[in-house]
């Protein structure tokens, strides 16, 4: 089954992006992919560069900035196809980011 | 004759509705049809006991025809895709001897203590499918209403199907790991017991010893599962022997050996004796054995108890571990050592009452009897059972007043 892994950290408390950090999710996403587990990642940028979007009454609003305000920000997923949620588990601790931020597991609804 | 055939149905219903239970969630893969299908097949052998007796083996003639019922189940919902899939196994398997049903219970047992289950949801999954308390029973035992414990036992089981947990024993990288979220659900749920023996509804206390029993058997040669089950036998030993007549706890030292249960302590010092002779170290093993030391004539031999705290912080190294080992220190003769690591954790156990308790009994022992005093006057106030208030009332009493 699928499961969306979303990385939450918290940029006052998270280590820049630098050359180590870099090489750490790219070390991460070449694993994932060589295990043949990885169906999709990517890095967002900052929740400063967000826009939300809405329609009331027909009308589309804009808004500057995320949807919720909280301390930890989504800064990127992975989708991954594991066997099941211990898989995954195992894989999302892994993530660079599960050391400072907070990895959230979604398993996907599959329609068919 | 009705009364043989409800009996009957009882027996295997209630006796071993966990080992059923286990053996049709490992075929169907699904928790709520699992239920539904044991059930069906319940209802039907009222009916059919009555008319043809009851069967050499009641509980593979419930399996089976609860595979029966499930497929019906299945058959009204086909067009679903999970259903057929289901279905297409279930007839597969169908024509498998019941004598050779396996006992699906361990993997059962890990499904129900998933890390991904918040830690109440693990206890009440536990015990309501694998040890077939009722859901009425279970709410109960943790004060909540049994519509609240329903709502709890169903989005569990939702999470189970949704969240892709499997019905499987873990890998053995996993292994330590999901074994200790395992032997901590067996152990709230007789500590629940241990603390409100006045919910007669059922006997927490008994269902840990039923599931640490379980484990061993399932499970054999595991230190850790040894050393839970030893801790719990070393426990449950003393359990009626821990309050006076007038319901006032007594601490080990005061407490009458003659009314520990001596046959429930050897078991358990056995059991402890096989795990700690296995290789590594484990807290369960720990914990046993410091119940173990604390029992007169075996003890207290407060050097070893000490050490073994030593080896319990590191595999929990939480402010409770370390106040236990300064209580410890103490009994060694290293009073001020103790009373200064007591004051260092001060901020981390402001709200904890042992912790006010045992720092007014260190005071009350070297004297400093104002100090003592204001600590008791914490430990009282934030006592929850108005026994414990009482006997600490006394030994507030008993200071004597202050000499400056």
């Amino acid at each position: 089954m699928q499961f969306m892994a979303l990385i939450y950290t918290d940029p006052a408390r998270t280590p820049p992006m630098g050359a180590e950090m870099s090489n750490e999710y790219m070390e991460f996403t070449k694993r994932l992919k060589e295990a043949g587990l990885m169906k999709a990642g990517d890095a967002l940028h900052p929740t400063s560069a967000a826009t939300s979007v809405r329609v009331r009454g027909g009308k589309v609003e804009t808004m500057d900035g995320p949807f919720a305000e909280t301390k930890e920000h989504l800064g990127g997923y992975y989708l991954m196809d594991c066997a099941d949620i211990d898989e995954a588990i195992r894989w999302a601790a892994q993530i660079p980011g599960a050391r400072y931020g907070t990895v959230e597991l979604r398993p996907v609804v599959v329609f068919s | 004759m009705t009364g043989t055939v409800a009996e009957a149905l009882r027996r295997a219903a209630e006796g071993d509705r966990g080992r059923i239970l286990a053996a049709l969630i490992a075929r169907l893969g699904r928790f709520d049809l699992a239920e539904e299908a044991f059930q069906d097949a319940a209802a039907s052998a009222l009916t059919h006991w009555e008319r043809s007796g009851v069967p050499l083996r009641p509980d593979a003639w419930l399996i089976r025809v609860a595979f029966r019922k499930a497929i019906d189940r299945l058959r009204r919902a086909e067009r679903d895709e999970a259903g057929a899939e289901a279905l297409a196994r279930l007839a597969r398997e169908e024509t498998e001897d019941p004598d050779m049903i396996a006992d699906e219970r361990l993997r059962l047992i890990f499904t129900c203590c998933h890390p991904a289950l918040d830690e109440k949801s693990r206890v009440a999954l536990t015990l309501r499918t694998v040890c077939g308390l009722s859901t009425r029973a279970i709410a109960a035992a943790f004060l909540d209403s049994e519509s609240t414990m329903g709502q709890r036992l169903s989005r569990a089981r939702a999470k189970i199907a949704g969240a892709g947990i499997p019905f499987r024993v873990p890998e053995p990288e996993d292994w330590p790991g999901r074994l200790g979220s395992v032997l901590n659900v067996i152990y709230l749920i007789y500590t629940a017991g241990y603390d409100s023996p006045a919910a007669a509804d059922c006997d927490l206390c008994a269902e840990a010893l039923f599931l640490a029993r379980l484990l061993v058997a399932l499970r054999p040669e595991e230190a850790e599962v040894e050393g839970a089950l030893a801790l719990l036998l070393l426990t449950e030993a003393r359990r009626h022997a821990r309050t006076d007549d007038a319901g006032m706890s007594l601490p080990l030292d005061r407490q009458d050996a003659g009314r520990w249960d001596w046959a429930m302590i050897g078991e358990g010092l056995g059991i402890l004796t096989a795990a700690m002779a296995r290789p590594g170290d484990g807290p369960y093993r720990i914990k046993a054995a410091l119940a173990a030391l604390r029992l007169r004539p075996f003890g207290p031999d407060w050097q070893a108890i000490l050490a073994l705290y030593d080896r319990l912080l590191v595999f929990e190294p939480t402010p409770v571990v370390r106040l236990n080992r300064a209580v410890v220190l103490a009994e060694t003769g290293a009073l001020a050592s103790a009373l200064l690591d007591l004051a260092n954790l001060e901020t981390q156990l402001a709200d904890y009452q042992p912790f006010h308790a045992a720092q007014a009994d260190l005071l009350r022992r070297a004297n400093h009897k104002r100090e003592a005093r204001g600590a008791y006057a914490r430990a009282i106030a934030l006592c929850t059972r108005p026994q414990d208030a009482a006997f600490l009332a006394r030994r507030l009493s008993e200071l004597g007043p202050v000499d400056t």
